[in-house]
């Protein structure tokens, strides 16, 4: 439980970080709320030789009424997430999904940036956000981009994102009053999902994705597409895994996983639909 | 006089605070790891990573280099540091075989988390740090995790023991020759039953650490270690060292939980007091999560095939059990007697004729040694037979409770003399068990049961129950001499009562957890008359505690404490002679109360014992004979082990599409006979049943075939947390022992042992109208949708 050694710095805003991680190359990683990358170091499985600490970049802690979206501060804790009146009211799928982050403790220091940029297929922010149609701010060197979320996931724990790109906000667009459903299943309350699902329904239009049941988050775009066509949600369920190419680990077959996928996404859509 | 009658304002039998708790809540308990040692340098062990290989070469240049690295032993450097092998201090049979088991490895690796290479550096990260500088060249060989594969010997593990079996021990006991045989001839009914106790990974929260301090002269060393064991720990020491064990001092400082994996005697410990003597400094070592879910003892880890035969009422009329146990690589302190902690108690608490046949063979494979676990063999034993109670009544078609209490041994048998010629010392299991249905509202639930459990239905409803006994009391020393163990079951206290009236209790337990401080201080308040703010338990320190077995089997009241009742009695016997002295008058005619003694019928002329105790120490005016001082030792042997006993119920809903176990609630009706301090034991209770309920439905230590450990951290291996747990209903009857002056049993593993089997049995019930009778654990959502796909598929 002892990492490799390491450098730290601490960076005190996101052009500073960027700069930090453009010196030190593909040694360096971003530090944020340490609750993914530290585990990983302490088991040496992650052996960064630079931490530059985004911890502390205060101005990127926000959750702010844009208008048609919301936009959230990539350093804004999931604990400020879940209880933030802003998100209750336009976004409620993304503060109740972030209040089943792991524990208390958990929720108080992981940030929704890390979470996205850390792209853990079996993470409940990536998936709930990219049911959401979100899109996400990054900042290089040369300024800034936006990477729709669908676009973002690009294998297991890789993303769109840059080495020297720092993730500085999520844009979620307002919910306007559409039906939600967050449904993670998992063996122990704090536990990760063994499949979660993330789903909103407003009329024709709806949203849906799984997560851990793949490599990456995964969209369930067969599900979306069979409602719009007018499928119950039963029938439309059973579409839930089309998209997915889930894994077996220690709680799960696949045969189980896609099961629980199609179990799940009835139950979330049905719940959406009331 | 009995300390369980005719008491005014009882200490026993009240809910005091832990005494313990203040320090350990506020982190000022200091455990091995939080002891501050000057200069010590610090040992980090290379494990394999593999589970079978041969060692072709070692290369420890690169680490040697590194900085602050003092020194890196092979297993071949370090093999003169070893006058003996690791003990085993069971041999079960006398042809039991046992391999040759050192610190590190010398030829050959047998599981992963075997210690190769040892690394002293002069920090915990250098240490830590020159482990990946280690350069080991293995050649790997067939990793062996299947029980029944090992029993073939295709590859064996030790190769000159020529075969992977270590020992087939049998108890067969017979009315008649071929009772056992005649009765399954002609049994109206008969089940045979195959049972897997998954391997569990018994998780203290306080990993294992040790410090071994050299005296600056002299030969004399100090050992603390985080174990349940002190005692036993520095005679194996001296022995395995082959050093002098009158300079070996070991000390258990606040120990964070043991559950059986405490109880050793491990290479760590071993490791630390040889280098330190080697460098003349102290060596340290604390063990990492994952290193600990590899390289400390996993528990259960046995095949079980079990067959009933019952009559046309389904009176038991025979037993029959075959065991494969899983000793892991390599035999640890009592590794191979856990399933003879079971063998007795296979027909459970059911009044079976003489015909028993339990035959046991264990056997190595290539994973982290199995030992005692919370329970160890009764768990297990208890499991089997309340698993197959209820395969019974489905086969019977009648309510298993019903079946139950057709076979329960009565409240009048008692003292019952068991098949085994075991002597159960007092029981009611109707009793205990009516009270848990009380609680459980059993009609309500099978009528409710009747009405949800429909076809299709969503969430069934099921509802199950365990009869127990846990014998315990560890143990009658001659007992364990029949058995083979080798050591006795007797425990020592000490009593002192200081010049100022003050008392010591000084205990041969090691409490890790317990709340041993708070209950002996209660014994000793209670029989001497003092308050119990007056009196300090001394313990776990062989320099203080010089006598003791230490703690597990649930033995530390029902031998430990009833030591110190023992102990106190004597000073109390020692005081009268010298009040009797004062008052001028016979020993015989004074009384002891409320901590005075008076002359019988005139009770104003009474001497406090604070006044006796003064005097003692002044000795001043002691009768002829009597040595100054008021202090008494005393060792209690057992003439019993304890038979405590209750009953459990569980009552569980399982979502059918996801699979998922939900426990609506948790009856545990006890008995433990006298409560010293019904706030332990209730906690004790608590604890307990959390254990045997994460056997099963969460906690499995997965092996994949090439024997590597897929469960080495909290994430994987699922100890449920505060959250996880259902609400537990705790009461429970009082039975006394009728074999110690307390009358009390013992506790510490009860709730284990009772709760797997009661929330599998409601499991089963409540998936058997969809066709599932059968279900491993842990009953985990996976298995459980699989087993109701299997059933259903099968339609
Ligand atoms: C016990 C425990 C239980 C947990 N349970 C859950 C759970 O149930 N569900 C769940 O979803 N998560 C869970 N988590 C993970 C938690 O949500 C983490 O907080 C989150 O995954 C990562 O956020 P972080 O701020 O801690 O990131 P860090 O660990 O600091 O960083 C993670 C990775 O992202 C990179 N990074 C961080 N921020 C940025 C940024 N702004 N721009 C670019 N790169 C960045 C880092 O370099 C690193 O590679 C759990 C964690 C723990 C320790």
């Amino acid at each position: 439980m002892i990492p490799a050694a390491f450098e730290y710095k601490r960076a005190g805003s996101a052009e500073e970080a960027i700069n930090l991680i453009g010196q030190f190359g593909d040694e360096a990683k971003f530090l944020a709320g340490g609750h993914s990358l530290i585990p990983l170091m302490k088991l040496r499985l992650a052996q960064p030789t630079m931490l530059v600490d985004i911890g502390r970049v205060k101005d990127l802690s926000y959750i702010k009424d844009a208008g048609d979206h919301i936009a959230i501060g990539a350093l804004t804790r999931h604990m400020d997430v879940e209880k933030s009146p802003v998100l209750s009211q336009h976004v409620p799928l993304l503060a109740h999904a972030a209040g089943y982050v792991g524990d208390a403790q958990v929720r108080h220091r992981g940030t929704i940036g890390g979470s996205i940029a850390h792209a853990d297929p079996a993470g409940d922010i990536p998936a709930t956000t990219l049911a959401l149609g979100a899109t996400y701010v990054v900042q290089g060197p040369k300024g800034r981009r936006e990477i729709a979320a669908k676009d973002f996931y690009k294998g297991f724990l890789e993303s769109a994102l840059a080495a020297d790109e720092m993730l500085v906000e999520i844009k979620v667009p307002k919910m306007n009053g559409a039906g939600w459903s967050f449904q993670k299943f998992n063996r122990r309350a704090v536990d990760w999902a063994i499949v979660g699902v993330a789903a909103w329904r407003n009329n024709g239009d709806s949203g849906v994705a799984l997560v851990n049941m793949g490599s990456t988050p995964v969209l369930a775009s067969a599900v979306s597409s069979a409602l719009a066509k007018g499928a119950s949600v039963a029938d439309a369920a059973a579409h839930a895994a089309d998209d997915a190419e889930p894994q077996a680990d220690l709680n799960a077959s696949v045969e189980y996983r896609t099961h629980l996928a199609k179990v799940l996404v009835r139950r979330a859509l049905e719940q959406a639909s009331k | 006089m009995s300390i369980t009658q005719e008491r005014t304002n009882s200490i026993i039998g009240t809910r005091m605070l832990r005494r313990e708790d203040p320090a350990l809540l506020t982190g000022e308990a200091k455990f091995t790891n939080d002891l501050v040692i000057p200069g010590a340098l610090h040992l980090a062990v290379l494990r394999s990573p593999y589970a079978h290989a041969r060692i072709k070469s070692i290369n420890v240049s690169d680490a040697l280099a590194m900085p602050g690295v003092v020194a890196v032993y092979t297993g071949k450097d370090l093999r003169d540091a070893w006058a003996a092998p690791m003990p085993c201090a069971w041999p079960v049979t006398p042809d039991m075989k046992n391999p040759a088991h050192f610190p590190l490895a010398l030829d050959k690796v047998c599981y992963v988390g075997d210690g190769v290479v040892a690394v002293l550096a002069n920090s915990e990260t250098e240490s830590r740090d020159a482990l990946d500088a280690i350069d080991v060249a293995y050649e790997p060989l067939q990793a062996i995790t299947d029980l029944e594969v090992a029993l073939s010997d295709k590859t064996i593990i030790h190769e000159d023991l020529g075969t992977n079996k270590s020992y087939t021990w049998n108890l067969k006991v017979e009315a008649t020759e071929g009772a056992v045989d005649e009765a399954f001839k002609n049994a109206a009914f008969s089940v045979s039953e195959r049972y897997i106790q998954q391997r569990l990974i018994p998780m203290a929260m306080e990993p294992r650490a040790v410090v071994a301090v050299p005296q600056p002269f002299g030969g004399d060393i100090t050992l603390y270690s985080a174990t349940q064991v002190p005692h036993i720990l520095k005679v194996m020491t001296a022995i395995t060292l082959g050093i002098p064990e009158h300079q070996l001092r070991v000390v258990a400082p606040s120990v964070g939980g043991g559950f059986g994996s405490k109880l050793d005697v491990y290479a760590e410990e071993l490791l630390c007091v040889a280098l330190s003597r080697k460098h003349g400094a102290p060596v340290r070592w604390v063990e990492e999560r994952s290193e600990n879910t590899q390289a400390t003892i996993h528990g259960r880890g046995q095949i079980q095939n079990i067959e009933l035969a019952a009559d046309k009422d389904g009176k038991l009329t025979a037993v029959r059990v075959r065991l494969i146990g899983d000793m892991g690589a390599y035999l640890q302190l009592v590794t191979p007697g856990v399933p003879l902690l079971g063998a007795f108690l296979y027909a459970g608490v059911y009044d079976l004729p003489v015909a028993y046949d339990f035959s046991c063979t264990s056997v190595f494979t290539t994973m982290t040694p199995t030992d005692a676990y919370r329970g160890a063999g009764r768990p297990e034993a208890t499991y089997a037979i309340e698993v197959a109670m209820d395969a019974l009544a489905r086969k019977m078609n009648i309510d298993p409770y019903e079946l139950r209490k057709r076979n329960y041994i009565k409240k009048e048998q008692f003292p019952y003399t068991a098949f085994s010629g075991l002597t159960y010392d007092s029981g009611d299991h109707l009793a205990a068990a009516e009270k848990a249905m009380g609680h459980a509202d059993y009609a309500a639930v099978r009528k409710k049961q009747a009405t949800q459990n429909v076809a299709g239905a969503r969430k069934r409803l099921g509802i199950g129950m365990t009869s127990y006994f846990e014998m315990c009391g560890l143990a009658p020393s001659r007992v364990l001499a029949s058995l083979n163990y080798g050591a006795g079951g007797w425990e020592s206290a000490t009593v002192r009562v200081l010049p100022t009236s003050k008392v010591q209790v000084v205990t041969g337990t090691s409490p890790h957890g317990q709340g041993h401080e708070t209950s002996w201080a209660m014994i000793a308040a209670e029989k001497l008359g003092v308050a119990p703010e007056d009196v300090d338990v001394l313990h776990s320190d062989t320099a203080i505690a010089p006598l003791g077995l230490d703690t597990y089997g649930s033995r530390s009241l029902a031998v430990g404490g009833v030591a110190i009742a023992g102990a106190c009695d004597k000073v109390i016997d020692k005081a009268r002679l010298i009040a009797a002295h004062q008052l001028e008058c016979a020993a015989e005619d004074l009384e002891f109360a409320q901590g005075t003694f008076s002359v019988k019928g005139s009770p104003d002329k009474a001497v406090p014992l604070a006044a006796i105790a003064f005097a003692a120490f002044t000795a001043h005016n002691l009768p002829d004979g009597v040595e100054p001082n008021l202090e008494a030792q005393y060792t209690h042997d057992p003439k019993n082990f304890s038979w405590p006993f209750g009953a459990h119920i569980c009552i569980v809903e399982i979502d059918t599409e996801t699979g998922k176990v939900d426990v609506l609630k948790y009856i545990a009706v006890d008995d433990c006979g006298i409560q010293i301090n019904p706030l332990i034991v209730e906690g004790q209770v608590h604890g307990g049943v959390v254990q045997g309920l994460a056997q099963a439905l969460y906690e499995e230590a997965v092996y994949d075939t090439d024997g590597n450990l897929k469960t080495t951290n909290l994430a994987e291996y699922l100890v449920p947390a505060a959250c996880d747990v259902p609400p537990i209903t705790t009461d429970f009857t009082v039975t006394p022992s009728p074999t110690n002056q307390l009358g009390v049993k013992g506790v510490g593993e009860a709730g284990t042992i009772g709760a797997a089997s009661t929330v599998m049995n409601a499991v089963i019930d409540a998936l058997s109208g969809l066709g599932v009778t059968k279900l491993d654990m842990p009953a985990s959502p996976n298995n459980v949708w699989k087993a109701i796909q299997a059933a259903q598929g099968g339609k």
